[in-house]
Formats: structure tokens, sequence, C-alpha cells
């Protein structure tokens, strides 16, 4: 593939891309990435749930990826924001997991709730 | 020890923008029996006393979490180097930047999975903020480059799980020829 060809499938995949603008607001999942994250297969989580969204045509969903979150043992960690909902943490998302966060969490607004922290660890919140 | 070389390639560019980087450059150049990789910033730099305990698993410059006296990145590369008889420089200054580069015995037996280069550079152009990461990956005298803006301009954005998924694709492309040549005589496992 080239980047000509890569211009090419944006355009075809415009109207997904345009849901996005169309949402009431974003949708924010972002990713820990620091070397713990890595270490505990963050990518893969990544990658799963990049695969999940786009399958189920979630344009107003975006993926992000931020450093440790300091859930070192509990990694990878993914914070989901959802207008209108708290923001919450959840750690040991391994692929399956995050796949279950989409659909239920982004998609029912239901939380896993086996899976969940409140928020970041305590000593790195500013 | 990270599994795979791309989890250790991940580790390393997140430092770099972690530094503050606006520019990154990652090079990962294979030939018969020898991977070499080089990672520049131009990001906050450290100074001589901070180099020289950088590498040690139980020291942190503090500045993310004060807290925290844990900084495995630098150790696990240290790691997979002394484990895969190959070899590591750091060059750094405060306020320019850091070189790191390392090379490694690619036929070793102790030698990491590649891992998912994909899902690897799509991840490392995706961090918030405006910085340029150029990929130059070679394989004998075949290869690729990437760099963060041109993506962005074919893509629009890479936030949304549909530019990133393109992305990735994209990028397993380049990856794939890449391998794909590979019979022509060069790369880590020609025997």
């Amino acid at each position: 593939m080239t980047l000509e060809g890569l211009r090419k499938l944006r355009e075809e995949k415009q109207q997904a891309l345009a849901q996005r603008d169309a949402g009431e607001g974003s949708i924010e999942v972002i990713i820990g990435m620091g070397t713990c994250g890595i270490a505990a297969g963050a990518k893969e989580t990544f990658s799963a749930m990049v695969d999940e969204i786009s399958r189920l045509r979630l344009g107003n969903v975006v993926v992000k990826q931020t450093g440790c979150m300091g859930l070192c043992a509990s990694e990878p960690s993914v914070e989901v924001v959802v207008p209108g909902m708290p923001g919450v943490v959840y750690g040991k998302v391994d692929a399956a997991i995050g796949r279950r966060i989409v659909n239920s969490h982004i998609v029912k607004g239901e939380l896993v709730g086996e899976y969940l922290f409140d928020k970041p660890a305590a000593d790195i919140m500013k | 020890m990270h599994a795979s070389l791309c989890d250790q390639l991940a580790d390393l560019v997140q430092n770099a923008l972690e530094a503050g980087a606006t520019r990154v450059t990652l090079r990962v150049a294979e030939t018969v029996g020898r991977l070499d990789v080089a990672v520049g910033d131009n990001g906050c730099g450290m100074s001589e006393a901070v180099q020289a305990r950088a590498l040690d698993p139980f020291y942190s410059d503090g500045r993310k979490h004060p807290n925290r006296r844990m900084g495995l990145g630098l150790a696990f590369l240290r790691q997979m180097v002394e484990a895969t008889g190959g070899g590591l420089e750091l060059r750094s200054a405060v306020g320019t930047g850091t070189d790191v580069r390392f090379w490694l015995d690619a036929r070793h037996v102790d030698m990491p999975p590649m891992g998912d280069w994909g899902a690897t550079l799509t991840g490392m152009m995706a961090f918030p903020g405006d910085y340029e990461l150029e990929i130059e990956r070679r394989r004998g005298d075949q290869g690729y480059r990437i760099r963060r803006s041109e993506l962005i301009e074919a893509l629009g954005e890479l936030e949304t799980a549909t530019s990133l998924a393109m992305a990735r694709d994209y990028v397993a492309s380049q990856e794939e020829a890449l391998t794909m040549r590979k019979g022509q005589g060069h790369g880590s496992n020609d025997t």
C-alpha cells in the first residue's frame, strides 16, 4: 500500500470518519503505554480495542495513549471517559477485556465491574 | 526484559516523547546476523550524572512520579543487549536531546521475537501532541520510511479507531513487503 492508496482508503471510509463530527461529544479511551503497560501487553489491548471500535463503526470514540498511570501491578490499564458518566480506570485489561469494555461500557453504558479502578494511583494524582 | 523487540522500541520512543521531544527519529536496520537500532530525540536530555544512573532499574529522575523510584525502560534494554551479545551507547546533553544506539546479534538464541510492527509503529505515532516521528526501517539494501506528518496528512488525524486501523494496516503492508523481499538474500534469519 502507498500513501496515495491510504488517502483513497480514507475517502472510502469517509462516512465512518464523519460520524465523529456528528456526535454530541467524543468518548475517550486512553491506554497506558509506559514501560509497565508495554511489558504487560498494552499494545495488544490497543490493537484489539481499535479493531472492535472500528468494527462497530463507533466514529465518536477517540483512542489515545499515555504513559504510566501508576497502576503498574494492574497493567494494562485503560481509562474510559464517556460524556455524562464519571471517568473510570480499568486494570488488567487484556485484548478480550478490552473488547468487553467497548461493547459494555462504551456501547451500553454498563461498567465492567470486576476490572474497575476508580482513578489513577493516589500517589501520582496531581 | 521486554517480550519483543517492538515492545522495547515502543518504550524508547515513549521515553523520548515524555522528555518533551518534538522531533524523534527511529532507525532499525537488519543485515545478516545483526540488528542495529538508533533512537534520537530533541527532548530535554540528561546530565552526565543522570546518564550514569539511567540504566539502573532502581533509579528514576522523579519528574513524572515523584514518589516512585523505578525506571525499567533502559534497564530492560541493557538486559536485552547483555543477553544477546550486543552493545549499547547512550549520548545525551541537557537541552539538546538524547541518542540511544544499540546493536544485537540477531542469530543469538536469546534474541527476542520482532513483535507486531503495525501496532507498534502506529502506537508510536498516536501519542497526543505536536511532534514529528520519522521511522526508517531497513533490511539489507531494502527498506521503507514513514513520517508521522505524512500519515496525518493522508488520514486527517490519528485518533479515531478507523484512522488508527488504516495506519496500522499501512505500516503492516510496508513491513510485509519488506519480509517478502527477504528471500532475496537479506534478513536476520538468513543462513
